[in-house]
């Protein structure tokens, strides 16, 4: 069931001014379709969550924003440059947060995030200032020459998502942040990322299953089986489903129950 | 409220100078910007390998297993006659260095190969990929960063085989010739000598002759690292899945060892079985051993140089296609690290 159509964004207007839009984007492994003609878009300072189970295509469709792969029907554009057309320009807006841990635990987090900077294009001291500056932004400016072995799952996403931050991005993909962190951590999570919408006007596509994450004044973007099932508010999702919660909501319009999917 | 709400409503508060960003982008994407990346890339590699203090010490204790016990065993039953670039009768540890350098880079190269698909497994390579640089350049990074790590491995094995006193021969003039025995699909194309042609001739001051070699060895090191390098970061696209990796040992590092002029000079191999002899004469991990062994003469086979960049370039070629994002065998199969 899709309850809300996503219209196409206007070329001249919604392409060069949201942080991220998605265009009929289809794709296949083989013969199975893991993404059906989706859209969605994420303007500049704003926190979309891109809710889905496990299996639901989230996974796929950041590979295909962050270029792993090229999308082979539609288009998706950063900052105004298609992704495929312009990869490099449109990766310079990028940020990502993998769901898997992508940190060299033998290194330093100050090492990890130089490293990161030179696959921007900077080194030496601009290198060097900005990841201290990053890691300032998610209060671990201080253990910046500890191995980031020593951290803890919360932390070293912290810092995960001062990678991601050093090229100065427009918009942040963040893939499961908070999956296997405590509620501490998850909280600190967030908070931080919610900030980075405020304070550097970051628009920000949240992939989650958790649906607690989602907040009264966040976008939503339902992706079920590969398709996108609801785009809007968190009003208009409550108002369209006729449901009091989120998770409801998610399963009238999805069929499913999260809370045993996610089990 | 659909996307078109949204979008209209960050129109007017966010005005972009598209051009300003592109002129931003050019310039982090200059020269000094590829510097940086490729930088970057080779020194996380070299770091890496600083910190694993266990991977320095297996990949050092295997060779030196070969030179101290095998060698050791063989010398008596095993004679090396004099062929080029050798000049006189040399030890059987003398003759197997080279090989046994050409073994550090090869379990060097499945090394990386091993750790980039576990990297792709992990998504650690997303990392990497997500890079703004061109990824036949950020792959070729990479690449340039194991070998890097691999001529750290091969100087460490020099140093330990020099107080056993194998060292490099005396060299009093740098060669440029033609002199191995190709097969006759090669031959067609580059041409067969038997007897040396000697292209041309550089003279080494006195006081270098006898380092020398060590130095000219570089190019060599470097051009046989790039292309065991090469095809490894090419199987690293194949395997699926890090278990599939002990296949590699028994299916590639093995025979590739093995089946070359690594430990037995070709001519003994011929005589042994002239099938084994053709097998080696088409493995490409011979050429590079050979070029190793002219290296250190302050020669240039350039049979084996051809082999070996002709190598290089199908190995690199294929591996920039498997990691290629639209067409890729990545793609196809959903890599790296990548599922629904």
């Amino acid at each position: 069931m899709t309850v809300t159509a996503v219209t196409p964004p206007d070329a001249t207007t919604a392409k060069s001014a949201a942080a991220l839009v998605v265009n009929g984007v289809s794709h296949h492994f083989g013969d199975k379709k893991v993404l059906d003609n989706v859209s969605l878009a994420v303007p500049q300072g704003a926190f979309v969550v891109l809710l889905g189970l496990n299996g639901a295509g989230k996974s796929t469709l950041f590979s295909l924003v962050t270029r792993l792969y090229d999308n082979v029907s539609g288009e998706i554009v950063i900052r105004g440059f298609d992704v495929r057309r312009r990869p490099s320009q449109a990766l310079q807006k990028l940020g990502v947060v993998f769901q898997s841990r992508t940190l060299d635990s033998d290194l330093s987090l100050l090492q990890n995030l130089k490293y990161h900077a030179a696959l921007h294009g900077f080194r030496g001291k601009d290198a060097t200032e900005r990841a201290l500056h990053a890691l300032s932004v998610v209060g671990l400016g201080e253990r910046a020459h500890e191995r980031v072995r020593a951290l803890s799952g919360g932390q070293a996403r912290r810092v995960e998502i001062a990678r991601s931050l050093m090229h100065r991005p427009d918009l942040l993909l963040l893939d499961e942040a908070t999956v296997g962190l405590d509620i501490g951590s998850r909280e600190s999570v967030v908070k931080i990322v919610r900030g980075l919408v405020e304070t550097q006007r970051l628009g920000v596509l949240w992939a989650t299953h958790l649906m607690d994450e989602v907040k009264a004044g966040d976008y939503v973007v339902v992706l079920h089986k590969g398709r996108v099932l609801f785009t809007g508010d968190v009003p208009s999702f409550l108002h369209t489903t006729g449901e009091q919660t989120v998770v409801a909501a998610f399963r009238t319009i999805t069929g499913t129950n999260p809370l045993e999917e996610a089990a | 409220m659909n996307t078109q709400t949204i979008v209209a409503r960050d129109t007017s508060a966010v005005a972009i100078d598209a051009g300003q960003i592109a002129r931003s982008a050019e310039r982090r994407l200059g020269i000094s910007g590829y510097l940086a990346c490729f930088y970057g890339i080779v020194w996380r590699e070299v770091l890496r390998y600083l910190h694993q203090r266990e991977r320095f010490f297996s990949a050092l204790v295997r060779p030196l297993i070969w030179l101290f016990i095998f060698a050791a065993g063989f010398r008596q039953t095993l004679g090396v006659s004099i062929i080029p670039p050798y000049e006189s009768y040399v030890l059987y540890e003398e003759f197997i260095a080279p090989g046994l350098i050409g073994m550090i880079l090869l379990f060097n190269a499945m090394q990386s190969s091993l750790s980039m698909v576990y990297d792709r497994e992990t998504g650690a390579m997303r990392t990497l990929l997500v890079s703004p640089f061109p990824r036949s350049f950020l792959l070729l990074s990479k690449l340039l960063g194991g070998v890097s790590v691999a001529l750290l491995q091969v100087y460490a094995f020099l140093l330990v085989a020099w107080f056993w006193e194998i060292r490099p021969p005396t060299i009093t003039e740098v060669k440029l010739f033609t002199m191995f025995d190709p097969q006759p699909w090669l031959a067609s194309v580059i041409g067969s000598v038997k007897d040396p042609i000697v292209y041309s001739v550089f003279s080494i001051p006195d006081v270098m002759q006898t380092t020398v070699g060590y130095i000219t060895v570089i190019p060599a090191l470097l051009l046989a690292g790039l292309m065991l390098g090469s095809l490894a970061l090419f199987m690293s696209s194949v395997i699926k899945q890090l278990e599939n990796f002990a296949g590699v040992m028994n299916f590639v590092i093995f025979p590739m060892f093995f089946a070359s002029s690594a430990l037995y000079p070709l001519w003994r191999i011929r005589e042994a079985s002239p099938l084994l002899y053709e097998i080696c004469r088409l493995n490409p991990f011979t050429y590079a051993v050979e070029l190793i062994r002219f290296g250190f003469h302050g020669q240039v086979d350039t049979t084996s140089l051809l082999v070996v960049l002709g190598c290089t370039t199908v190995f690199l070629s294929a591996a920039i296609f498997a990691y290629n994002p639209s067409k890729g065998l990545i793609a196809r199969r959903g890599g790296p690290g990548g599922s629904a």
